[in-house]
Parts: structure tokens; C-alpha cells; sequence
């Protein structure tokens, strides 16, 4: 027993104001909403690996870690929404590897028309969300038991589209939605998770909808009681967050020229962190679109950094857990004091 | 101040010159109190008078910076709970420390289990257990599961674990809070029992006329100053109210405006599906309070949760103006104009991490919002304008965990204010709120009523609903025993009905 047991909550209460975009002021640091502590690791770590390589200051390469991004900024985009309501998707990698063997198999074993099977594809992400918020909604199963139940089960379904085997091969147009830069910096596929993201920053602060989100992660019942109708924007979420697993697989595809049924292995767990690390709280009711994209970058960065400066994949996986400790532990001390 | 002298025996809890701040934030300046064994003494105060602080020293969850306690004749200075349970001072919280799902005898043993070659008697903690139960009067195996408990129960089991520790002093933090009036009743012969058996309290309420019951000398804390000690806990309500509030306090209750004739209100032969109400009719009018009476469990809440939509009802109907309401929807009633303040707070009033600003935009998104859209600006500025005009202590950011009971309570209150609701439910409006800000809430009220909504006021506390309603309807068991015009409504009657 402690004097203060609940100061962890203060905490995050103080952060909420803190993060409050209410209090009028209109200066760059409140559109932040809260994700300045990130922000700077994200800054620092660029400058260390900057003097650490002079390869990694170069546009090409900060071009390769946005390419890199995106897939998992996708991914963490819907994460957001439903970390914010107090939930939890385990299953977004599993759907984006069903999604992107849907887009592969159709037109290899059916002949679906290309463009038919990427909406197919998209569409069968959004299902999977829905079958996660009927079982969160309807079955009242715990959100982590419901998505890691999809998780099992959607991966499971893409190996049994090509009994596990790849498809390779994409239409050209496809591909270069990833590779052909427009006036040289953008692609395709990096505006398309710059529009996503906009979209859900300016749904997550300024729609009522998305407000709605907030509450019900702060308290579900103290929403319901107001009249938000807490099981359908559940579903919604959960929804969104399957859609979004699928658009992340066409990207996947798109990038690698080929669907594996091992795509986005993990994932879940990146974009769990990505959100965590933009300083979301994982009880719900906290979280903001920027503070998700800088924990994006912070992933993306490092594991592109320490490639540059030739540490292993193994050591990278312990750095990036050190990371994700560091980065929850300095936005709690600094809301604290 | 000395200890009073109008008691005889050796002191038992001793305080000289108890000194704590909070960062700058002074919130005792030197309290002197003194405790004998087999007395009990109220320690009384507004929200924020230094009450819990106090009792947090004295349990050990807290240290004072200045001052010291002494402990039957021994000097006192506790680091944790957990040394002051060893000298035999239990602190039972308002908000329990129970483990739901262990068993009664594992949570009165929790941390000491008794051990027997290598493994837990269980045989003897149950016994044991089981004793101290029955001992407090409550007729409950040792072997089940907190979960589920009443908050009564629960009390008991922490009373029982505080016995089984050899306490001789506990702290009662507001025990009666969430009692009924049978459960209160038989609390108190408990604790006098206890008393009787040299157990000293110190008895931490809001209650006044339950302190004139069972207390037997009175300690009024003012921001951190002990301002009065009564030697006899027969002291007028005036005089109580005057010493906490520093103010002479002579009506308590508003007058209310006779109602309308106008029905806004029907309820029909409405019944719970969960079984905890039947055939409840009754209608309310434009600008009527209309109480619902009862003890704990009676249906009170229930009822006006069904109303609100907020619980399915099995059948019977709910006409608003003369038009049916779909019930078990809240927004379905929030729309129709039924709003309900619920009993509790801070599980189903607030989102605590929240800023009081997005917790009044909460409910009124589909006011405010233009098209959808809601921006920091336009609920900035509405929740401006109602913390102003409901009076709430704060600031639109602030976070509503910052604020006090009773003005977490306006926040829920102006949340529904702004929609200017045909009814209005309060629901244990004034649980846990001390007194100046319960009259703050009783203004509101009455405003509303004057407004023209039709108010409905669920309270355990009799005299408030007896002060507030135009007429009262008595619950119990779940059925309807009676509306009493506010003539009729005396205490006696309506507990006569209540207890029927």
C-alpha cells in the first residue's frame, strides 16, 4: 500500500491536460497534442545516428525510411483508434498477410481482374475487424482474447490460399505506385499514408465522432450513459482497424512485388509499440495520431540506423525493447513532475 | 488545546502539534487530539479540511513533517500501514482495499496467513474468520468470494481483519457512505458493542445527526486548523455547521415553487428485467421534485436507471409528453430529453482523465457540433460558459480527477444543464460531498425544478429528500409503497414504508 496509489493515473490526468487542445492556445506544440516528449527522442536519434554515419543525413535515405514506414504507419494508424478506446488488435498482422494472399490468389488461381482482388482484398480486412468487434461487442470476449483469436485464425486462412506457397508478380502500374517517385520524392504509396493519417488526425481531434472515442476509453460506461453508442463505434474501430490492415497489405504488396503468407509476422506488436512510444496509454482514453507517426519513425529510424551502422538484427530487437521501455518510463516521469 | 478533562482513564492515541504540507500546499498547522480507550470521537470537516490527511498519519500511510503521537504512553511515529497494525490501529476506508476474488477468510488473514507443517490452515482460518464474522453479525461463510459482497458486508470483513490484528483504535473513513439505513443501524451496534469492549474510534463523516448517535465527542477541522473540540457530541447542527464552514448556515433547503399542473412525466406499471422493480407507476410535473425513498436495494436505482434507459425493462411504459419512449437506450432518452446524474461519480458521472471541458462537451457533441465538427475552440468555449455559470471550481482543462467530489458533481450537472432536459434524475446527488457544496447542489435543484423540468431525487439521506421534494415515493423490495404529498412526508412515515 502506498500514500499515492494512484498516482500512475494522476499522471496520465495531468498529461490530458496538458495534451488538451481546448485551452486556446493555437502554437504548433498543442497540434503536438501531447507527443513533444517523443518528438525529441525522435530528434535526438537522428542527430546521434547522423554523426554516427555520414550516409544516414542523406535524402535518399531518409526517403528509404519513410518507404520503409509505411506499411507499419498503416497499420498503426488503425492501432491508435483502438488502443484510444481501450482495446487492443493482435490480429492486424495475421489480416494483412490474408489480405495480401487474397490479392495475390485470386488472379493467380481465378483470374479475378487485378483491380477487382485488391478491393476483394481490402474488403476481407475489413470483415476480419468486424468479426474482432462482434466478438468484443456481442460474444463480450476480452478484446486481447478476440484478436488473438483472428490472429490465429487469419493467418491460418493465408496459408491455406496458396497451401502456403508465394505469389509473385504484380502488374507494373501496381508496383511503381511504390517505386516512381513524383518530383522526385514521393510515392504513391508514402502520399497515400500521409493522406491516411491526416485524415485520422483531423477525425481523432476535430470530428465529435472522435472525441466520442476518447470517452469511451476513459470510461466506457460513463459514454454509454451519455448517450455515445459505445457498441457501434466499438465495432467501427475495430472495423477501420481491419480496412486498414488490408490497405497496409496492397501497400506490402506493392513494395515487394509478391504476397507471402508470412507477411507482417509481428507486426501487431510493432504498431502496438509505435502507438505506445507516441505516448498513448494502453488503458485507454490517451493517444493522438502525431505522437503514433513519430513512434513510426522512432521504430523505422532506429531499425534503419543501426542497419547503417552495422549492428545486427539481433542486438537491433534488444535495442528497440530497451527504446520502447525508455520511452514510456521518460513520458511518465515528465507528466509526474 | 489540552485533552478534555469531562473524560476519565488514560489516554490512548495522543497528537501534539501534527504539521503536514504538500508541496506548498499547508494542509494540517499543528493538530493536538487526544483518544481514550472505549471512546469515540468525530473528526468532522469540509472536503479538503485535512480530515483524511490526519487519518493517513495517524494509519501510517503518511508522515507528518512536524509534531508527535504517542500511543498508549509510547511515543508513535508509524513508516507504514502495516506498523501501525501492529500497534492496533486499523484505518477501514470509504473506498474498500478488499481482494474480490479470494475468499472472506483469506482476506481477513491476507498477508499473515496462518501456516501448519509447510501449508495454510485452512481449518483454523476459517474458524477464526468465521468467529470474528459472527461476532460483527454478519451470517456469511468464511469460504466465499468477496466479489459480490454487499458494501456492508465488505465493511464488516475489514472490521473483522482490523479485530484479528488486536486493533484498538480504528478509523472509520465515512463507513455509512454507501449504507442503508437497516445496514447503518447495525453497523453502529457493532461499533458500540465494540466500544463497550474498550475499542476506541475515530469516526471521519459528514453525517451529522449520525454522530450525534453514536459519538461521544466531536473534533471540527478547518483548512488544517482544528478550529473546535465538543465535549459532548450533543451539539446543535447549527453550531457543527458554523465551526466547518466558518459561516452561520440557517437553511439548508431552498424553498421549491409549487409545480405546475402540466404532466411531463408518465411512468406505467413499469418492471426491471433484472427483477428489481415491479409494477412502478407514477408521473411527475413540470417543475415538481419528485423523491424516490428507500433503503439499500430497494430499486430506487434501478428504477431511475430504466428510466434513463440506461437498464432494460421487462415491461410497463415510459410516456414523455405524451409519447411512448423506446426504452433500454440511453441516447434514445438523452434525445427525448431524460437526463440521469448517476450515483456513482466517478465510474458512470465522469471520465476521470479527462478535462472538465471534454467531459461537458460528453453529452452535448450533438449541440455543439457543427455538422459533425468539434473543435478545441467551440468546446473551450462552452464549457467556459457553463463552469461559470454553474460555479464549478476549476478550470475548463483542468482534469476532473483534480477536482472535489462536489464539483465533479456540477460537471455531470452542467453537462445536462446545457440541454435544457424536459426530466432530470439525480441519483444520490450528494454522496460524499460536504456541506457547503451539498448546498450549492440543493440550489441547483431547485433552479431546475423553477426551470420547469421535471426533477426526479433518489436519496438515502431522508432529511434531503423530505427537504427537496414536493412529493416523495417510498420503495421497498422493489415495490411501490406509497407517494406521500410533502405534508405527509415525515421521517417516521416514510421510514414506516420503507421498512415495511
Amino acid at each position: 500500500m502506498s500514500g499515492h496509489p494512484s498516482t500512475a493515473r494522476d499522471a496520465a490526468a495531468v498529461a490530458t491536460v496538458a495534451a488538451q487542445p481546448g485551452s486556446g492556445r493555437r502554437s504548433f506544440l498543442s497540434m503536438l497534442g501531447g507527443a513533444q516528449g517523443p518528438l525529441i527522442g525522435l530528434v535526438l536519434l537522428c542527430i546521434g545516428f547522423s554523426l554516427s554515419t555520414h550516409v544516414f543525413l542523406t535524402l535518399r535515405n531518409a526517403l528509404n525510411v519513410i518507404d520503409q514506414s509505411t506499411t507499419l504507419g498503416i497499420l498503426a494508424l488503425g492501432m491508435t483508434g483502438v488502443i484510444i478506446i481501450g482495446g487492443i488488435d493482435l490480429s492486424v498482422g495475421s489480416i494483412l498477410a490474408l489480405s495480401i494472399m487474397v490479392l495475390g490468389w485470386l488472379p493467380q488461381d481465378y483470374g479475378v481482374p487485378f483491380p477487382l482482388a485488391l478491393l476483394i482484398a481490402i474488403a476481407v480486412g475489413g470483415v476480419c475487424g468486424l468479426v474482432n468487434g462482434l466478438l468484443v461487442t456481442r460474444a463480450r470476449l476480452p478484446a486481447f482474447i478476440a484478436t488473438l483469436t483472428m490472429m490465429s485464425v487469419a493467418r491460418g486462412a493465408a496459408n491455406i490460399t496458396t497451401d502456403g506457397q508465394q505469389v509473385v508478380g504484380y502488374p507494373d502500374w501496381f508496383t511503381s505506385l511504390a517505386t516512381e517517385r513524383y518530383l522526385g520524392v514521393l510515392s504513391a504509396t508514402v502520399a497515400l499514408f500521409a493522406i491516411l493519417a491526416f485524415s485520422a488526425w483531423i477525425f481523432l481531434r476535430f470530428r465529435a465522432t472522435g472525441r466520442a472515442l476518447y470517452a469511451i476509453g476513459g470510461s466506457a460506461e460513463v459514454a454509454r450513459l451519455a448517450g455515445v453508442k459505445v457498441r457501434k463505434l466499438t465495432v467501427s474501430v475495430y472495423v477501420v482497424s481491419g480496412l486498414l490492415a488490408g490497405i497496409a497489405a496492397a501497400v506490402m504488396a506493392s513494395r515487394l512485388d509478391s504476397s507471402q503468407p508470412s507477411a507482417g509476422l509481428g507486426y501487431e506488436l510493432d504498431a502496438i509499440a509505435a502507438v505506445v512510444i507516441g505516448g498513448a496509454s494502453l488503458s485507454g482514453g490517451i493517444g493522438s495520431v502525431v505522437g503514433t507517426v513519430i513512434g513510426v519513425f522512432i521504430i523505422g529510424v532506429l531499425h534503419n540506423g543501426l542497419n547503417l551502422v552495422g549492428i545486427s538484427p539481433f542486438y537491433q530487437q534488444i535495442v528497440i525493447g530497451l527504446v520502447i521501455a525508455a520511452a514510456v518510463t521518460a513520458d511518465t516521469l515528465r507528466r509526474r513532475s | 488545546m489540552t485533552p478534555s478533562d469531562g473524560q476519565t482513564g488514560p489516554v490512548r492515541l495522543l497528537l501534539r502539534g501534527i504539521r503536514k504540507a504538500f508541496g506548498t500546499n499547508i494542509v494540517l498547522h499543528g493538530i493536538d487530539l487526544s483518544i481514550r480507550p472505549g471512546e469515540m470521537v468525530a473528526l468532522l470537516g469540509e472536503n479538503g479540511a485535512g480530515k483524511s490527511t490526519l487519518s493517513s498519519i495517524i494509519a501510517g500511510l503518511n508522515r507528518p513533517d512536524a509534531g508527535e503521537m504517542e500511543w498508549e504512553g509510547r511515543a508513535y511515529a508509524p513508516d507504514n500501514p502495516g506498523d501501525a497494525l501492529e500497534n492496533g490501529i486499523g484505518l477501514i476506508h470509504q473506498e474498500m482495499k478488499l481482494l474480490p476474488d479470494l475468499s472472506i477468510a483469506e482476506n481477513v488473514f491476507v498477508g499473515r496467513l496462518p501456516m501448519r507443517g509447510g501449508r495454510v490452515d485452512r481449518a483454523w482460518m476459517r474458524e477464526r474468520a468465521g468467529a470474528h464474522l459472527r461476532a460483527l453479525g454478519l451470517d456469511v461463510s468464511p469460504d466465499r468470494l468477496v466479489r459480490g459482497l454487499s458494501v456492508a458486508a465488505q465493511q464488516q470483513v475489514e472490521i473483522a481483519k482490523a479485530l484479528t490484528l488486536g486493533a484498538r483504535l480504528l478509523i472509520l473513513d465515512e463507513p455509512t457512505a454507501a449504507l442503508g439505513l437497516a445496514e447503518t443501524e447495525h453497523l453502529f451496534a457493532q461499533v458500540r458493542r465494540l466500544k463497550n469492549e474498550g475499542v476506541s474510534f475515530l469516526y471521519v463523516s459528514h453525517r451529522l445527526e449520525e454522530i450525534a448517535q453514536i459519538c461521544d465527542r466531536i473534533v471540527v477541522l478547518r483548512d488544517g486548523h482544528l478550529v473546535a473540540t465538543h465535549d459532548t457530541a450533543q451539539v446543535p447542527v447549527p453550531v457543527l455547521l458554523r465551526d466547518m464552514v466558518g459561516r452561520s448556515i440557517d437553511r439548508i433547503f431552498p424553498s421549491v415553487q409549487p409545480p405546475d399542473t402540466r404532466e411531463v412525466i408518465h411512468v406505467d406499471t413499469l418492471s426491471s428485467k433484472s427483477g428489481a422493480f415491479r409494477d412502478v407507476s407514477f408521473s411527475v410535473h413540470a417543475g415538481e421534485v419528485f423523491g424516490i425513498a428507500g433503503i439499500v436495494g430497494a430499486g430506487r436505482t434501478e428504477l431511475v436507471r430504466a428510466i434513463a434507459g440506461a437498464d432494460p425493462v421487462s415491461s410497463g411504459a415510459i410516456v414523455l409528453d405524451g409519447e411512448a419512449l423506446r426504452t433500454g437506450q440511453p441516447d434514445e432518452a438523452i434525445r427525448r430529453g431524460i437526463v440521469l446524474v448517476p450515483e456513482d461519480r466517478k465510474g458512470q458521472g465522469v471520465v476521470l482523465d479527462h478535462s472538465i471541458a471534454d467531459n461537458l462537451a460528453l453529452g452535448n457533441a450533438d449541440r455543439i457540433a457543427r455538422s459533425g465538427w468539434l473543435t478545441p475552440d467551440t468546446v473551450s468555449r462552452f464549457a467556459q460558459e457553463l463552469v461559470q455559470r454553474l460555479g464549478v471550481k476549476g478550470r475548463p482543462e483542468q482534469s476532473a480527477r483534480s477536482l472535489s467530489g462536489g464539483n465533479q458533481q456540477k460537471v455531470v450537472i452542467a453537462r445536462w444543464v446545457a440541454r435544457s432536459p424536459r426530466v432530470f434524475i439525480l441519483d444520490e446527488p450528494t454522496r460524499g460531498i460536504d456541506m457547503g457544496a451539498r448546498a450549492a447542489i440543493y440550489d441547483l435543484i431547485a433552479g431546475l425544478a423553477a426551470q420547469g423540468m421535471a426533477v426526479i431525487v433518489v436519496s438515502s439521506d431522508l432529511e434531503e429528500v423530505l427537504g427537496l421534494s414536493h412529493r416523495v415515493m417510498v420503495l421497498a423490495r422493489g415495490r411501490q409503497m406509497g407517494v406521500l404529498p410533502r405534508a405527509e412526508a415525515s421521517n417516521v412515515r416514510v421510514m414506516e414504508l420503507a421498512t415495511a
